[in-house]
């Protein structure tokens, strides 16, 4: 197998070996890992970016294992932040062992990485996944022949049934024990022109002339694997050698060399670098590979044929994301509600316990500033596990790559990905789990397009506002199309600025669509429960923290400076909830902010309401409630609320209040995730900023025009 | 490379070898990844049902493709 057996075993030094695991999108490398490490990992995010790594251990007698599961990619260029992140894995922290998980039923796209892996140099074990597919396609591999190519030992393997995992720790200890010495792999022929150049470059390199470059080669691999990356004009490391103040000569050497190779092919020297590199990949797998029985159509095919078929394909389409959108809100509603009602207990047990005069200040914070705030966080929980649940379905059965297929089209229209459309979907549930699902997208500039103008489809929560407002002022007919308007509003706004951005702030080429439709595969339950599980528990940890600070900030500027009502003036818990409402920071900054505000038919006391929206959306109902001194619980079926609403405001201000709620400043549990998802405050910021200000000009047109026009002023 | 068409022309069942990429730089690089170099062959399966895009089979794998990046990728029909 590519193997020479060395004679003397002595025990190993070093008992904690680094693994990576590399591999194509859809390799079945994820199954592997929890086929190696169990429930044993944990989530990370590499260097700040949002590309997910995951690491795990695996305990052999006294070896350790770490396994760290580097993106999926196709490609060790550095063009994409997935391919960046694995390589400089491999080039960094040089792990001891880098299995690469290879789809059996797909060889010769997937030797392509593999092909890069071994010109790395790095010691290598090969996991020949996907065997039963093989098996059904008829496909048989000579391992002994492959492994000679790619002078790694070759295990064939079925992640999803743990079969072969065994033998293939086996020979991951063994190779990092120096148990087991690697062949040296087939060399890639680039033919002579291409050999020649890497010859003369990597002898500039060794000449060290060029001493970043060179410790950069000698850390890595061979000089002449610089010297190949850098004729492919890889970012990364021309990057390094731009920088670097003797590199000149090598630098210069790259033009020449680039420059000699267009001239003689008339292509430039990536495409001739990558062409050659597949023409070796098609011939190892030529060679190794059998085909016993003459393919069948497959079950994955005839599948296929049904879901994305010219007809059947968008109603069938449409079903599964009812289905989605029920799985997410429908289901996820009454866990909610047990929450809700549970926090609200919990609420309500401290304040029996605790009574008003000891320590008021505290126990507000407690109750209106702690609990509420750790009831906001949690209460998303059911949500956003039940989204990770449906997300990990459609990915892990395919049907993620065949939805973007589908909607495609629709999508471009506005200048995004196909696979924008499914967190653009769950964003009418909750924005919140919606940009946690923009993480489907490859691509940063449609993950981040999608994710600045999510807030714009119509939450949840901003229905209640929704309802309150239209019911107020319009009659039922009436009102049901005010609302169905918003939503219209809140998908054409999203549609233009996604548009704007593509020609302002993420100007440049498209992203390339090119895009793997997957087979079809049946998930596992382990990896679809890891998912939702380890997802959530990064939402809890990373998100939850940021909107706890927010809603203790919110607290105190509801809390502060305390109103001490007057014992003589006899005034009921409601209408010291109104004074204190009133007195406070909100309350007197919805005053300062009444000239700002009346503009857009907005008083004092809209928008103290909205600055409690910053928290929560639909906290402006119970705010308004409490403005009028109302309760707490029947707000948005008050009639009373309603009539003081209409005694006091026209329709037209009502139609404002909705727009402003419809388009400004995204509740903080938003601002949360699009911080951690974006890697970033200015963007979460921006986006909050951006939208309220984008708010104020629309609702101000509107009003002014409105008022001109005298609509809507009865 | 006279007979050579766009394999957004294909129709689709039909088949080409690949004769040149005209696309650039990231499309470009992500076409070559894929599979899509000279002298590979590439089968066109179906159109999306909005009839962009369109699915091909390259180097053993299924893959999608929207017009505008498969105009750019020049066969010859087999």
């Amino acid at each position: 197998m590519g193997i020479v057996q060395k004679t003397d075993k002595s025990i190993p030094e070093k008992t904690t070996f680094v693994v990576a695991l590399a591999g194509n999108p859809n390799s079945g490398k994820t199954t592997i890992f929890n086929a190696l490490t169990g429930s044993r990992q944990r989530v990370g995010n590499y260097g700040g970016v949002t590309v997910e790594t995951r690491e795990g251990v695996l305990r052999h007698g006294d070896i350790r294992l770490r396994i760290i599961d580097l993106p999926g990619t196709y490609s060790l260029s550095a063009y994409s932040i997935e391919e960046i992140v694995a390589r400089d894995f491999i080039i960094q922290e040089q792990p001891d062992v880098v299995v690469n998980v290879v789809d059996g039923s797909n060889l010769e796209r997937n030797l392509y990485l593999s092909v890069q892996l071994a010109e790395m140099g790095t010691k290598m074990v090969v996991a020949l996944n996907m065997a039963d597919e093989m098996r059904q396609k008829g496909l048989r591999v000579d391992l002994k022949a492959l492994g000679r190519t790619l002078g790694a030992p070759v295990i064939p393997t079925i992640g999803t049934r743990r079969h072969g995992i065994d033998r293939l720790v086996d020979n991951i200890i063994a190779i990092a024990c120096g148990e087991l010495d690697a062949l040296k792999p087939a060399r890639v022929n680039y033919g002579k022109d291409v050999n020649a150049e890497v010859e003369k470059l990597a002898e500039l390199i060794n000449a060290g002339q060029a001493d970043t470059v060179a410790r950069q080669a000698r850390q890595a691999a061979s000089s002449s694997w610089v010297a190949l990356k850098l004729l492919e004009n890889d970012n990364v490391l021309a990057e390094k050698v731009h920088r670097c103040v003797t590199c000149e000569a090598v630098r210069d050497q790259v033009h020449l060399s680039r420059q000699r190779l267009t001239n003689l092919y008339g292509d430039d020297a990536e495409t001739l670098i990558t062409e050659h590199r597949y023409g070796h990949a098609h011939g190892i797998a030529r060679q190794v590979m059998r085909r016993s029985v003459r393919a069948k159509i497959e079950l994955s095919d005839r599948i296929d044929a049904v879901l994305t078929h010219r007809v059947l394909g968008l109603p069938i389409f449409a079903v599964l994301m009812y289905l989605t959108f029920w799985l997410v809100f429908t289901l996820g509603s009454p866990p909610m509600e047990w929450i809700k009602a549970g926090t609200g207990a919990l609420s309500n047990w401290v304040a029996g316990q605790w009574t008003a005069q000891t320590l008021p200040l505290v126990r507000s914070l407690v109750l209106d500033g702690v609990i509420a705030g750790v009831g906001g966080v949690i209460v998303f929980l059911p949500n956003i596990m039940l989204l990770f649940l449906a997300i990990a379905l459609l990915e892990d059965t395919g049907y993620m790559a065949r939805a973007a297929f589908l909607v495609d089209r629709l999508m471009k229209w506005v200048g995004l990905h196909g696979k924008s459309f499914i967190p653009m979907l769950i964003g009418f549930g909750c924005t919140v789990p919606g940009i946690l699902g923009t993480r489907v997208l490859d691509n940063r500039r449609d993950r981040m397009t999608t994710m600045l103008v999510l807030p714009l489809m119509s939450c949840g929560a901003r229905l209640p506002i929704y309802m309150l407002i239209s019911r107020a002022f319009f009659t039922a007919n009436e009102a049901a199309l005010a609302v169905f308007a918003m939503y219209i509003v809140g998908i054409v706004l999203a549609i233009v600025l996604a548009k704007l951005m593509r020609i302002t702030i993420f100007r440049g080429q498209a992203a390339p669509f090119v895009m793997e439709l997957p087979p079809y595969r049946r998930p596992t339950l382990l990896s679809l429960a890891l998912h939702m599980w380890q997802r959530s528990w990064h939402y809890l940890k990373k998100a939850g923290t940021i909107i706890l600070a927010i809603s203790i900030l919110l607290w105190a500027m509801m809390a502060f400076p305390h109103f001490t009502p007057d014992p003589t003036a006899n005034l009921t818990d409601k209408q010291v909830a109104q004074k204190q409402l009133e007195r406070s920071w909100a309350g007197r900054i919805g005053r300062i902010l009444e000239p700002l505000t009346r503009p857009l038919g907005f008083d004092w006391k809209i928008n103290t309401a909205m600055i409690g929206a910053i928290g929560a959306k639909e906290v402006f109902v119970s705010q308004m409630g409490m403005v009028y001194a109302m309760g707490e619980q029947e707000e948005a079926d008050s009639v009373q609320l309603r009539e003081n609403l209409h005694r006091d405001y026209s329709p037209l201000t009502g139609i404002c209040v909705m727009l402003f709620c419809l388009i400004s400043a995204p509740c903080m549990a938003t601002v949360a995730v699009v911080r951690r998802e974006s890697g970033s405050w200015a963007w979460a910021l921006g986006q909050w900023i951006g939208l309220t200000i984008l708010a104020y000009g629309i609702t101000l047109v509107v009003y002014q025009i409105g008022q001109w026009l005298n609509v809507g002023m009865g | 490379m006279n007979d050579a068409v766009r394999l957004s022309q294909l129709e689709p069942g039909a088949k080409g070898r690949i004769v040149k990429i005209e696309a650039q730089s990231l499309i470009r690089r992500r076409l070559l990844e894929m599979g899509l170099v000279r002298g590979a062959e590439v089968t066109k399966v179906k159109l999306a049902p909005l009839a962009d895009p369109a699915e091909y089979i390259v180097a053993g794998s299924h893959v999608s493709l929207r017009r505008e990046e498969a105009w750019d990728v020049l066969v010859e029909p087999l």
